[in-house]
C-alpha cells in the first residue's frame, strides 16, 4: 500500500503541474482558513498539509438528486477548488463527471473500495430511497441503499452534500412516496457530515474537504451533523437587513414601498430566523449576493423539511396535521369561537338548571343545599 | 336552620399559590401579547432610518424577560406543591385514586353538562380542574423548553443553551417555532374557559372562589366541609394526618374560624 501512494503525487505537486503558482497557493491556504474560522496560523498549517499530503482517493457518488450539488461546487469562486479538489486531488469515482462508462465504471469503484480500504472519502449527493426495495434508484444494477452500505463499510469519511442527502429535500417531502433516504439514518455506526443547503455554497464544500485533508479528522458538527464552522449562525443575524427587523420596519407585499426600501422580509415568510448557514456572510456567486439581498426570502433549503414548512411566502405556514390552508391561527380561532360560545350557551344554561341551588336569599340557598344533602345521601 | 348558617373560613390557597398565580397570570398575558406581535408584527409605515428605530427588538426582550419569569414562578410553583399544604400538593394534579377519577365524572356530569344537579363541594380544586392544571402544567413545561431553545441561538448565556436539545426531536427550528407558537392559542382557549369558570361557581356556589384567590380563604357551609374532608379528594390519608386543616385552628397553614351566620 506504501508503495503505491509514494507514486502518487502530493496535492501541491498537482497544484504546481497546473500552473498554480505559490503566491496563488498560498491566498487559497489563508482564505480556507478563514471560511473555516481557524486562527492565523491555521493557513500554515493548511499549506503544509497540502504540501505533503498525499492524494486522497474519492467517490462521489449520485442518487436522488438534481446534480445541483456538483453545479455549485464547480462553480466556485476559486479555480483551485473545482480544479485540483475535484478534478485533479481525487476524483474517482462519479456519475455525472467521469469518462468511463457501464462495467467500467463499475469497476473502478470496486477498485477503489478495496484498494484504498478505510482511507477513501466518501461523498454522497442525494438522497437514498427504501420503498420497494430500493428499485427507484438503481445505478449499475445496484440499488442506492446497497451502494450506500457497501461503499460506507469502506470509508475513511462520509459526507452527505446537499440537503437530498442530508434530509431527503423534496423527494423526502410529505407523503414521500418513494421513502427517500438521508444517508444519516442509513449509516449509523459512522458520522456522517451534513453539508446542508439546496444547494451548499461552493465555498463551504471546499472547506469541508480542506478541512478533511488538513486535519484527517472530520469537522465539529452540531446537533444535526452540520459543520459548526459554516452552520452555527443563523442566516437572521448574519442578515444585512436586521436592522429593519429590529425596528419593525417589514415588507408586506413584494411590490410594496418598503420592498423597494430594502426592509426585512419577515412578513413574507422569510425563513431567515430558523435557518442555520453561511449565507449572509460569505454569500454566492464569489460573494455577489444571495437571496435576501435580491429581495427575495430565505426557503431555510439548509433545514430539514423545508419543502412541507410551506408555503414559503407566509409567515405562519399550514399547520401540520390539518390539511392545506390551515394555519395554527385558523384553527385556534375556530376553537377560540366555539369555547367562548359554549361559555356564554353554558351560561344561560346554568340559570335554568341551576335556579334551585343560585336562590336569590343565602338562607333559602343554604336550606336547598341542606335538603338536597338531606335527600341525596347514599 | 342554625347549622345550615354555619358557614367555616378555610385558608385554602397559601401566599405563595397566589403570588404563583398573579405572576402566573401577568406573565401569560405579557407573553401572549407580545408573541402575538412577533407572530404578526403590525405594519407601520415609516419614512424612518432603521437605525433609529428598536420596537420590534424591544416587544421581542420583554417576551424573553417575561419568559424568565414564566419559568422561575413555575419552578417555584413546583417546590411549593411538595413543602406547601394539601390544597397546593403536586398529588392532587394527577388523578390517581379512585375518588379522584370519580370526582372528575361527578364535575362533568353536574358542572359541565348539567345533568345532574347535585353539586360537587370541594375546598381546593375538584379534581377535574386540577387534572387540567397538570395539563396546563404539561403546555407550561413545552413552552419554557421550546421557548428557551429557540432563544439559545440569540443568548450567550448558558441557560438557554440547556433547552436546545427539543430543536431535533421536533425536526428542526421552524417547526418548533409553529408549535411554540400555537400554544399561544391554547392558552387563550384555557384562560377564557378558567375565567368563566371562576365566574360559574362564585355564583352557583358561593365558596367565594374568585376572592379566594386574592385573599386565600373560601367559605363554605361546615357540613359542606366536613364532607369534603371525609371523600378527601384533596387530601390523601398521610396528609391527612400530618394536616388535619378540617379541624379549626390546629395548625397556622390550616387556619379556620366560624364565620358568623349569613
Amino acid at each position: 500500500m506504501n508503495n503505491v501512494t509514494a507514486t502518487v503525487p502530493t496535492v501541491y505537486e498537482q497544484m504546481v503541474s497546473r500552473g498554480v503558482s505559490r503566491r496563488d497557493f498560498l491566498k487559497f491556504c489563508a482564505w480556507m482558513g478563514a471560511y473555516l474560522g481557524l486562527e492565523n496560523q491555521a493557513s500554515a498549517q493548511i499549506a503544509k498539509a497540502i504540501e505533503t499530503k498525499r492524494r486522497i482517493p474519492v467517490v462521489w457518488l449520485h442518487f436522488q438528486e438534481c446534480t445541483c450539488c456538483s453545479e455549485s461546487f464547480l462553480r466556485s469562486s476559486h479555480p483551485i477548488v473545482a480544479d485540483i479538489l475535484l478534478d485533479k486531488i481525487s476524483l474517482d469515482y462519479t456519475e455525472t463527471l467521469q469518462a468511463a462508462a457501464g462495467h467500467q465504471a463499475e469497476e473502478i469503484l470496486q477498485d477503489v473500495i478495496t484498494k484504498h480500504k478505510g482511507e477513501y472519502l466518501m461523498l454522497v449527493e442525494g438522497s437514498i430511497p427504501l420503498g420497494a426495495d430500493g428499485c427507484y434508484c438503481v445505478v449499475g444494477g445496484k440499488s442506492a441503499i446497497d451502494t450506500v452500505k457497501e461503499v460506507a463499510a469502506g470509508a475513511k469519511a462520509i459526507v452527505a452534500w446537499g440537503n437530498c442527502a442530508c434530509s431527503g429535500c423534496v423527494q423526502g417531502a410529505n407523503p414521500n412516496p418513494t421513502r427517500a433516504t438521508p444517508v444519516s439514518a442509513i449509516i449509523k455506526d459512522k458520522p456522517v457530515v451534513n453539508v446542508q443547503g439546496c444547494p451548499p455554497i461552493a465555498e463551504v464544500m471546499a472547506g469541508v474537504l480542506v478541512h478533511l485533508l488538513t486535519f484527517d479528522r472530520i469537522p465539529q458538527l452540531d446537533s444535526l451533523g452540520r459543520p459548526n464552522a459554516f452552520y452555527s449562525k443563523r442566516v437572521h443575524d448574519t442578515c444585512y437587513r436586521r436592522a429593519s427587523y429590529d425596528a419593525g420596519l417589514f415588507v408586506e407585499t413584494f411590490d410594496d414601498e418598503n420592498a423597494k426600501k430594502g426592509y426585512c422580509l419577515y412578513k413574507v415568510g422569510c425563513r431567515g430566523p430558523s435557518t442555520y448557514n453561511s449565507c449572509g456572510t460569505i454569500r454566492w456567486n464569489n460573494g455577489t449576493s444571495y437571496p435576501i439581498q435580491s429581495g427575495h426570502p430565505c426557503i431555510g433549503c439548509s433545514e430539514a423539511n423545508f419543502w412541507d414548512n410551506g408555503p414559503f411566502y407566509q409567515r405562519i405556514p399550514n399547520f401540520p396535521g390539518f390539511g392545506i390552508e390551515s394555519t395554527a391561527d385558523k384553527i385556534g380561532l375556530t376553537i377560540g369561537g366555539v369555547t367562548a360560545a359554549a361559555a356564554l350557551t353554558h351560561a344561560v344554561l346554568t340559570n335554568v338548571r341551576k335556579r334551585d341551588e343560585i336562590g336569590e336569599g343565602p338562607g333559602e340557598n343554604a336550606e336547598k343545599a341542606e335538603a338536597t344533602k338531606q335527600g341525596g345521601e347514599s | 336552620m342554625e347549622l345550615s348558617h354555619d358557614y367555616q373560613r378555610v385558608y385554602v390557597w397559601e401566599q405563595p399559590v397566589r403570588w404563583f398565580h398573579w405572576i402566573n397570570a401577568a406573565s401569560v398575558v405579557a407573553l401572549g401579547v407580545t408573541g402575538w406581535l412577533i407572530a404578526h408584527p403590525p405594519a407601520f409605515m415609516t419614512a424612518q432610518e432603521a437605525s433609529f428605530g428598536y420596537w420590534f427588538g424591544t416587544v421581542r426582550f420583554v417576551h424573553f424577560l417575561f419568559g424568565y419569569i414564566f419559568a422561575a414562578n413555575f419552578a417555584f410553583r413546583v417546590y411549593w406543591s411538595l413543602v406547601g399544604n394539601k390544597f397546593a400538593n403536586w398529588r392532587n394534579f394527577f388523578p390517581m385514586t379512585a375518588a379522584q377519577i370519580r370526582q372528575i365524572w361527578a364535575v362533568l356530569k353536574v358542572d359541565v353538562f348539567q345533568s345532574s344537579n347535585k353539586a360537587v363541594h370541594t375546598l381546593g380544586h375538584n379534581s377535574m380542574a386540577y387534572f387540567t392544571y397538570a395539563g396546563t402544567g404539561f403546555l407550561t413545561v413545552f413552552q419554557i423548553v421550546s421557548g428557551f431553545a429557540l432563544y439559545a441561538p440569540t443568548s450567550e448565556s448558558w441557560f438557554p443553551q440547556l433547552f436546545t436539545w427539543i430543536v431535533p426531536l421536533c425536526g428542526g427550528e421552524f417547526t418548533l417555532r409553529i408549535f411554540h407558537y400555537a400554544i399561544l392559542w391554547a392558552f387563550v382557549i384555557f384562560t377564557t374557559i378558567h375565567v368563566y369558570l371562576t365566574f360559574y361557581h362564585d355564583y352557583v356556589e358561593g365558596h367565594g372562589v374568585i376572592s379566594s384567590i386574592v385573599g386565600g380563604w373560601k367559605f363554605m357551609e361546615k357540613h359542606q366541609a366536613e364532607a369534603e374532608q371525609a371523600t378527601g379528594i384533596s387530601a390523601f390519608p398521610e396528609l391527612k394526618e400530618k394536616t388535619p386543616a378540617a379541624q379549626p385552628t390546629t395548625t397556622a397553614k390550616a387556619k379556620t374560624k366560624p364565620h358568623p351566620a349569613g
